[in-house]
């Protein structure tokens, strides 16, 4: 395995958008592509990540469209589904083919609209993550799986419900705070623990602001060999580790407070890194709802299980705390196109290691790590990122 | 490889109020809902057995925001069965206003339900059902 640098990236404003998935790919991979002193033209491969198109605009095998938007002609491109893992999943699969010496130079990244859905079909859509023959059927959701999780937390680590719900506000308040301080999030204003919870409850103990929004968008990133990326950019940031795990239907799991895909994936990452969790500087994590970001945050080895929520109201996860957590404004703020999530979270620990985050930025931040999650806790990838 | 308890068999049996799972020969742990192989060991040589029918509630939600083709708010349940195994279902029997964490910890009784399927659904369904016991 030869050392590969990430060389330039993009990514769109989040939100709700009126242009394709197509298009809004092309915008984000022609700003990675110039960023990298290159042209379409000189990408090998293209590997997308893309959750649901076939649901939002009638369109399977997106990546051939995409890669044919920006002229990559003949190329292989390929879609990757993961649920809201999609695009970690696809960004380690292209570091995996460069690093292999296959290829020098690929995009990566991902797209997503799932605005176009509405609420109900968004939900039904989200929901096939769940074993569609023996769970789907008693309507659980995504925000009922993780409402699940949120009182076997308070339940096993005897944290009464109703103080565990205002450390998961603080996570939300957190991820806000810093989503203002982010151009391209979807919310960009600061919100309370009590407007968290006068919210309408979406599945108990989960209230709306606890949740992550549906939104459209897309991010991209080309990887080079090492040797390529001196050449074409002074701020190589290179992938020091890599994980993924996998895990079946949400029952199986059991008691899922401890995600055992994330724990796999996790410390494969670092000890392709050669380092522990107190090593990194700043992360990105998959905060689809404010539990999801705790239990993130145990599972990766930053706090202790059963301490994160503690951890949280001490402040230690904010811009200034011991491990800063989501400075993007995460999944919550800066919004959640699960195709494009992960390639979203490189977006940012990139242009975090190269200090290029204005007021959100992480000080003298060296080592940043991604953390996405799909599914019904069924897939987790990482990624580790250095100067 | 023939697939032993496929969900045609599960489903149909469940129908019929009859639960089924897979019991291991070789570590004597259960599969519930069935796999090709044991959930714990992953060996094949497993035989179909009735399962008790018997739990306890692990965790719960209210889903007030439910999918297309779902009228909320209904509780979505995850149960320990008696054989050790955790199976998903809805608790009935009880106002979902009511539901809280005291829910946790108490004994069911597992019950099904057929849920009318939707165009991505291959055909309908069937999910299990926790009625409260005392």
């Amino acid at each position: 395995m030869r050392e590969v640098a990430v060389v330039g990236v993009g990514m769109t404003n989040f939100g709700t958008s009126e242009k394709t998935q197509v298009e809004m790919f092309s915008e984000a991979a022609m700003e990675a592509i110039t960023e990298s002193n290159l042209e379409p033209k000189d990408m090998q491969a293209l590997f997308l990540g893309n959750v649901l198109g076939d649901f939002e605009e009638g369109q399977m095998n997106m990546a051939p469209m995409c890669a044919s938007d920006i002229g990559m002609k003949d190329v292989p491109a390929t879609r990757f589904e993961g649920a809201c893992a999609s695009a970690t999943v696809a960004l380690r699969n292209a570091y995996m083919w460069v690093a292999s010496g296959f290829y020098d130079i690929v995009l990566a990244g991902g797209t997503e609209k799932a605005t176009v859905m509405g609420t109900p079909m968004a939900t039904r859509t989200f929901a096939m993550g769940s074993d569609s023959r023996y769970e789907s059927f008693a309507g659980i959701t995504f925000p009922g799986a993780f409402g699940m999780a949120a009182h076997l937390y308070s339940k096993k680590y005897g944290i009464p419900l109703e103080r565990l719900k205002k450390q998961m506000a603080m996570v939300a308040v957190k991820n806000h705070k810093n989503g203002v301080m982010n151009p391209k999030a979807q919310f960009r204003k600061e919100i309370t623990v009590e407007k968290v919870l006068s919210g309408f409850v979406v599945a108990d103990p989960l209230q709306l602001l606890d949740c992550c929004p549906f939104s459209d968008g897309a991010a991209a990133l080309v990887f080079a060999s090492v040797d390529k990326a001196k050449e074409l950019t002074k701020k190589p940031i290179y992938i020091a580790g890599t994980g993924q795990g996998s895990a079946g239907s949400l029952c199986n799991q059991k008691d899922f407070t401890v995600i055992r895909a994330r724990e796999y994936s996790s410390k494969q990452a670092y000890k392709q890194a050669g380092i522990g969790p107190q090593d990194i500087d700043v992360c990105e994590v998959h905060d689809c709802f404010t539990i999801a970001e705790i239990l993130a945050i145990e599972a990766m080895g930053f706090f202790e299980y059963g301490k994160a929520s503690q951890a949280v109201e001490d402040g230690d996860t904010a811009l200034d705390g011991k491990i800063p957590v989501n400075p993007s404004g995460g999944l919550k703020a800066k919004g959640h196109p699960i195709g494009a999530t992960g390639a979203a979270q490189a977006y940012e620990i990139v242009k975090q290691l190269r200090e290029e985050c204005g007021e959100r930025q992480v000080k003298g931040a060296k080592i940043g790590m991604i953390d996405t999650l799909g599914g019904d806790l069924a897939t987790v990838s990482n990624m580790i990122f250095r100067r | 490889m023939e697939y032993k308890l496929t969900y045609e068999k599960y489903k149909e049996a469940l129908m019929g109020g009859k639960l089924l799972g897979l019991k291991c020969n070789k570590c004597g742990e259960y599969t519930v809902p069935p796999k090709k192989v044991c959930m714990e060991c992953s060996s094949e040589d497993m035989d179909i057995v009735e399962i008790s029918g018997k739990g306890e509630i692990r965790t719960f939600t209210v889903v007030r925001v439910p999918p297309e083709g779902f009228e909320g708010p209904y509780i979505v349940g995850m149960v320990a069965l008696d054989e050790g195994p955790w199976v998903i279902g809805n608790v009935l029997d009880l106002d979902p206003e009511k539901a809280s964490m005291e829910l946790m910890g108490k004994k069911v009784t597992i019950g099904h339900k057929e849920v009318k399927g939707d165009k991505f659904s291959a055909g309908d369904g069937v999910a299990l059902t926790f009625k409260l016991e005392g």
